[in-house]
């Protein structure tokens, strides 16, 4: 009880920030908005410790998975893939798109029964929409308006925003039905570490998934916490919109006073 | 007399309109022959060293290094002198080509396929491309920003890969790096300079 009163007010707090953070205007608008790095120090502190981590363990470890057979990994990342559904499919909801949480729960059901607890994606063979994409709650406070606030850089977990963590912490507050039945509900079907193991699974899948990009971005920039916070910020704008349209997603007001060839 | 004139006057406007629109590059057509050409320098068993220079030959004569440099300066553009553009220019483009050659030299013999163009205006098309999928990678969607104001010239001025722009990462990098330093342009000159002879 006390964790999840702790959870609210800090919810509540981000969730202030986060609104404070949009001057009451759509921060999506401002699609070359510059990135409000109010805590950059702090910010950048962590960003070491992190890579300093990701040397140390996660690096090596995701180099190990990426040495697994193809059917291992490929099972691992339909297991993950299926499980993140779970949240998804309330997102899906919360924005509206009532049709592809239709399809998301369809698949879900498909997948946890014949493909057995979502290791084969059957779903996808059976003619489902191939093109799965996460939702969470930080992209479905951006689709309402949310500003993203200032730019964060979490422990462990990485790149996040005032809004993302928000929705981070929404997965707490019993947004997560995973984490729920693992955690937050003492259930005799899951442990605890189940749900640990997985949120670590998803990690190292992407990491290994991302090596030489890590990599060659690491070796060829000058500021790499600003590359990666470029990136970050990029990614979310782009999940929130829902679009591959460049001109949705990018701001081509400076391309077009660049004159000079 | 005057019959012969205006002959020779239409036959001449003729060849002008023909000849600009024989000469005009479909931005399509211009990226998939830039890959295919990088490709086959990926693909040659030659030493990597070797691969960077061509690289770095097909890359001045394909991409605005000048007009990216000068995006990735964004507000700061402004405020240059003559003299701080021409170092700029010149401390730009040896950090383009040392960082753009050496980040392809890593792919032996990537499939690009480029599937369609999208005009935006006069001065820029999008042209879409997948790096098709190998076993230890995933398709990967990459888009080129085309500026097309001469289009018997098009040039490449960015790359996004998966909806992420180069050139806007580029640019926010450099942006910190100058505010890190309160708008003192010098210190990304050095910071350009040390990158280069690293």
């Amino acid at each position: 009880m006390k964790r999840l009163i702790i959870t609210f007010i800090v919810y509540i707090l981000t969730i202030n920030l986060a609104f404070a953070g949009a001057d009451g205007v759509n921060n999506l608008s401002k699609k070359n908005g510059e990135v409000r790095d109010c805590f950059e120090s702090v910010n950048r502190a962590t960003f070491a410790f992190n890579q300093g981590l990701d040397n140390a363990i996660f690096e090596p470890l995701a180099k190990g998975y990426r040495k697994l057979p193809n059917p291992i990994k490929r099972g691992t990342s339909n297991v993950l893939s299926n499980l993140s559904n779970l949240v998804t499919i309330p997102n899906n909801v919360l924005q509206g798109d009532f049709k592809t949480a239709g399809i998301n729960t369809a698949r879900l059901a498909v997948n946890t029964t014949i493909g057995i607890f979502g290791i084969f994606d059957a779903a996808s063979q059976m003619g489902f929409v191939k093109n799965y994409k996460k939702e969470d709650y930080g992209q479905t406070l951006g689709s309402w308006g949310v500003g993203e606030g200032c730019y964060l850089v979490l422990p462990i977990l990485g790149p996040s925003t005032v809004r993302d963590l928000s929705g981070s912490l929404t997965n707490l507050l019993g947004g997560d039905p995973w984490y729920n039945v693992t955690v937050r509900n003492d259930t005799q079907y899951f442990k605890d570490s189940d749900y640990y193991i997985s949120r670590g699974g998803d990690g190292i899948n992407f990491r290994a998934k991302n090596i030489e990009s890590f990599d060659n971005l690491e070796k060829n920039s000058m500021d790499f916490y600003a590359s990666v916070r470029s990136l970050y910020i990029q990614d979310r704008r782009k999940k929130i919109l829902n679009s591959n349209n460049i001109t949705e997603t990018q701001d081509d007001s400076d391309w077009d006073e660049l004159q000079s060839n | 007399m005057l019959k012969e004139k205006i002959k020779l006057f239409i036959i001449c406007i003729s060849l002008i309109i023909i000849s600009k629109n024989s000469f005009s590059i479909e931005p399509n057509i211009f990226v998939q022959s830039t890959v295919n050409r990088a490709s086959q320098i990926l693909s040659n068993d030659i030493p990597k060293i070797e691969k960077i220079e061509k690289l770095k030959v097909i890359a001045k004569d394909t991409v605005d290094i000048k007009g990216i440099g000068f995006y990735t300066l964004g507000k700061y553009r402004k405020e240059l002198t003559d003299a701080q553009k021409d170092q700029y220019n010149e401390l730009f483009q040896a950090y383009f080509l040392k960082s753009f050659s050496s980040r392809l030299a890593e792919y032996t013999n990537p499939k690009i396929d480029v599937q369609s163009q999208d005009k935006l205006n006069e001065n820029y098309t999008i042209v879409s491309s997948i790096l098709v999928a190998t076993e230890t990678r995933p398709e990967v969607k990459i888009q080129w920003r085309i500026y097309t104001k001469n289009p018997e010239k098009p040039m490449i001025r960015d790359l996004i890969i998966e909806g992420l722009s180069l050139a806007r990462t580029q640019k926010e990098e450099f942006s910190s790096i100058i505010q890190s330093s309160d708008g003192d342009i010098e210190v990304l000159f050095s910071s350009l300079k040390k990158f280069i002879n690293n």
